[in-house]
């Protein structure tokens, strides 16, 4: 079964094929074959899943070649796919989360015209994030890599009617491709290291090279990470992400895309192991955009991007704790399938609030849903519970284990990024639990004509599994360090450290601030009356409202300058290169206008020309003596 | 008799025959101009021929005369024509070929 995982890319993508050239001839059943895709690769994950439990654990990383893919004198690229427990993490994820949310999509999309077409863009995702997850080599892995972006830009651009959908569709491309450049860099400086792209060599080799390389490859990965998850700086592209469908959404920031920067960090381990300060400023990266991410979403009225901030926020965990080293791999995949849980959970939520509320995102407008909607209600409140880190929920077991990872060290490191972690706990609680009420409780603000109802089946059911997930995987996987001995084949064992503070105080003190986050926003978000529209705030309110003016700063460093610099590369094109091409080209044409009074069409000059002609060669010959 | 004095009347005849050529409009007189060119070439080269003691002059020469007398069939066509053309046969007229 392990060598027949080919059919997990094969599958959705060949779904994706038929539902794209049929045409509307398959908008009857396309959607089914849509979730039958998704689902059958998530069947073929789970057996060969089984199959791999089975094995020693050493014994579990499998190779599948594939074809023989670039076969060149320097590079030799075989095509190959890599099982190994990381990749099957990951496998599972994104078809469990995945399916569930293609079968959400079909009553989601119910009444949109295109939703064949958008059922063929939600296979193309899940197989391009199927292949860059199991590509075993980086090259094949830029396949995936790009394969999502193209289709995260099919689906956040799916209602281009609308120019601003279309716009952010082309920022998220944009801003990826930054990334991307980072990764295709980090590429070169393989092969130039290393003389190969595929995982087993580069990753050999890792340990021999000097750290100035490996830093130097590591920082360029880093930069792909990201772009692909949204990291600062480079995190501008995500709060816009947010005029794709909602399902869009929970699939973005829950089983694919933002998920890859992770992945690439945790599989280029060996790399990071060599460069501790490509760590140190992954981990930088992770605290900052985690605090970043936080900041936004506690200002947020639009409830998708305050929970887009919340990604944001959250994959700055998984960073911190990527960068961290081997004690924080782990954790850092954990907190991502936990967080694939609760958060593609909490999407679903949101969109089937806005399902009820006539596509409203404006939480001022919300309230005392919680009556109307009993089941999205309780399905979000236990995605609330567990991004909180409420134990027993899955957050608090991941989360938690990222908190006491950051706190590990000497020097200033451990004080920063643990202060980070602890800290953006308490705002995550504050954040979140914001939402959740002003969502949920407090008094209807419905605008008039909305009629709040509950969800179909369809709806629910998917967003009820996710909740029994974001409640209990986390201890189901804590539990005896199940998922640590699982990745350990993959991540390497890493020794036990002892935090700076001992663990039940960091324990006590995460629920210190997680509840005092939560009390703060059930004071003034639950008790209090919720203005209907935005009341007129402090400056940091206001800046955190507008995402830090990310646009602007864009706009200013980046758009304004490289507009200014591509002018003067136009004038000096212009003048410069054409003006000496042009320059030469008018001194050829005075040539030939000069020598176009020789032929004056007068026979006799003609002839006279032909004398003197022949005068000059006999001069010659004689006088030459020839 | 010495040859070389053929050669010297090949080039007054040739020189004769080139002015004849570059200075007279007509077109007839010219092309009896190109003709005088042609004889005299035939002269140098009967004259060079007997000089060098080989007949490749005097060969080359029957082959001149063969040509001239096409040349001579072909420009005295091209003449006619250009009088049917213009009514002139001037050489200074036609001036289509000006650049």
């Amino acid at each position: 079964m392990l060598t027949l995982t080919w059919l997990l890319i094969a599958v959705p993508l060949a779904s994706a094929a038929v539902l794209l050239l049929a045409g509307r001839r398959a908008d009857a059943w396309g959607h089914w074959l849509g979730v039958a895709a998704s689902g059958t690769a998530f069947v073929v994950g789970f057996v060969a899943f089984l199959q791999m439990l089975g094995l020693e654990s050493e014994e579990r990383a499998t190779s599948v070649h594939l074809f023989s893919w670039i076969p060149g004198g320097e590079l030799n690229l075989d095509a190959g796919l890599l099982v190994d427990p990381l990749s099957m993490t990951f496998v599972l994820l994104i078809t469990f989360v995945g399916t569930l949310i293609h079968v959400y999509s079909v009553a989601y999309m119910e009444h949109d015209a295109d939703r064949r077409r958008f059922f063929a863009y939600l296979n193309l995702f899940v197989a391009a994030m199927l292949l860059l997850v199991l590509a075993d080599s980086y090259l094949l892995l830029f396949v995936g890599w790009e394969g999502v972006g193209l289709a995260s830009y099919l689906l956040i651009g799916f209602w281009n009617f609308k120019r601003e959908y279309a716009t952010a569709a082309n920022k998220a491309f944009f801003v990826n491709r930054i990334g991307d450049l980072g990764l295709i860099f980090a590429m070169g400086l393989m092969f130039s290291y290393f003389g190969a792209l595929d995982f087993d060599s580069v990753l050999s080799q890792a340990p021999e090279a000097t750290t100035a390389q490996l830093t130097a490859i590591g920082l360029m990965l880093l930069l792909a990470a990201c772009g692909k998850s949204a990291q600062f700086p480079l995190q501008s592209w995500l709060g816009d992400a947010m005029a794709g469908p909602t399902p869009v959404s929970a699939l973005i920031h829950a089983a694919t895309m933002v998920t890859a920067g992770v992945y690439l960090i945790v599989r280029s381990a060996p790399i990071f192991n060599g460069a501790p300060n490509a760590q140190v400023v992954v981990a930088a990266v992770g605290a900052f955009t985690l605090i970043l991410g936080a900041l936004i979403g506690m200002a947020k009225d639009d409830i998708k991007k305050a929970l887009a901030a919340s990604t944001m926020s959250q994959i700055g965990y998984m960073m911190l704790a990527a960068g961290l080293g081997p004690i924080g791999y782990a954790f850092a995949i954990f907190h991502l399938v936990t967080h694939g849980f609760f958060k593609a959970g909490m999407f679903l939520g949101a969109g089937s609030v806005m399902h009820a509320m006539n596509d409203q995102v404006d939480m001022r407008r919300f309230g005392a849903l919680k009556g109307a909607m009993v089941v999205t209600w309780v399905t979000f409140g236990l995605g609330w519970l567990a991004i909180l880190g409420v134990p027993p929920f899955s957050g608090f077991f991941s989360k938690d284990k990222i908190i006491e990872a950051a706190f590990v060290g000497e020097g200033w490191q451990p004080w920063v990024f643990g202060g980070a972690a602890l800290i953006g706990a308490g705002l995550t609680a504050f954040y979140m639990s914001r939402l959740f009420f002003m969502t949920f409780h407090g008094k209807a603000r419905w605008t008039d004509e909305v009629h709040p109802h509950e969800s179909p089946a369809l709806m629910t059911v998917p967003m009820m599994i996710l909740a029994v997930g974001s409640a209990f995987l986390g201890l189901f996987l804590a539990m005896g360090d199940r998922f640590t001995h699982w990745l350990e084949p993959v991540t390497g064992h890493a020794e036990h450290h002892e935090p700076v503070l001992p663990v039940p105080v960091l324990i006590a003190l995460t629920l210190i601030l997680v509840a005092a986050g939560g009390l703060l926003a059930w004071l003034r978000y639950g008790r209090a009356e919720v203005p209907e529209t935005a009341p007129s705030a402090s400056l940091a309110t206001l800046a955190a409202r507008n995402d830090f003016f990310q646009d602007s700063v864009n706009r200013a460093v980046v758009q304004r300058p490289g507009q200014h610099l591509t002018r003067t590369l136009v004038y000096v094109d212009a003048t410069v290169v054409d003006g000496a091409v042009n320059k030469q080209a008018r001194g050829w044409a005075g040539l030939g206008e000069a020598s176009r009074r020789l032929q004056n069409g007068q026979v006799r000059s003609y002839a006279a020309t032909m004398l003197v002609g022949l005068v000059i060669v006999v001069a010659v010959i004689v006088v030459g003596g020839l | 008799m010495n040859p070389i004095n053929f050669v010297i009347l090949a080039a007054i005849l040739f020189s004769i025959g080139s002015a004849a050529v570059l200075l007279r409009r007509n077109a007839i007189v010219a092309f009896m101009g190109v003709e005088l060119m042609l004889n005299a070439a035939n002269l140098a080269l009967v004259a060079f021929s007997r000089i060098h003691g080989q007949l490749d002059g005097q060969v080359m020469a029957f082959f001149v005369m063969v040509v001239a007398a096409a040349e001579v069939v072909v420009g005295l066509a091209i003449i006619i024509a250009l009088f049917r053309a213009r009514q002139t046969i001037s050489l200074d007229e036609p001036a289509e070929l000006k650049g």
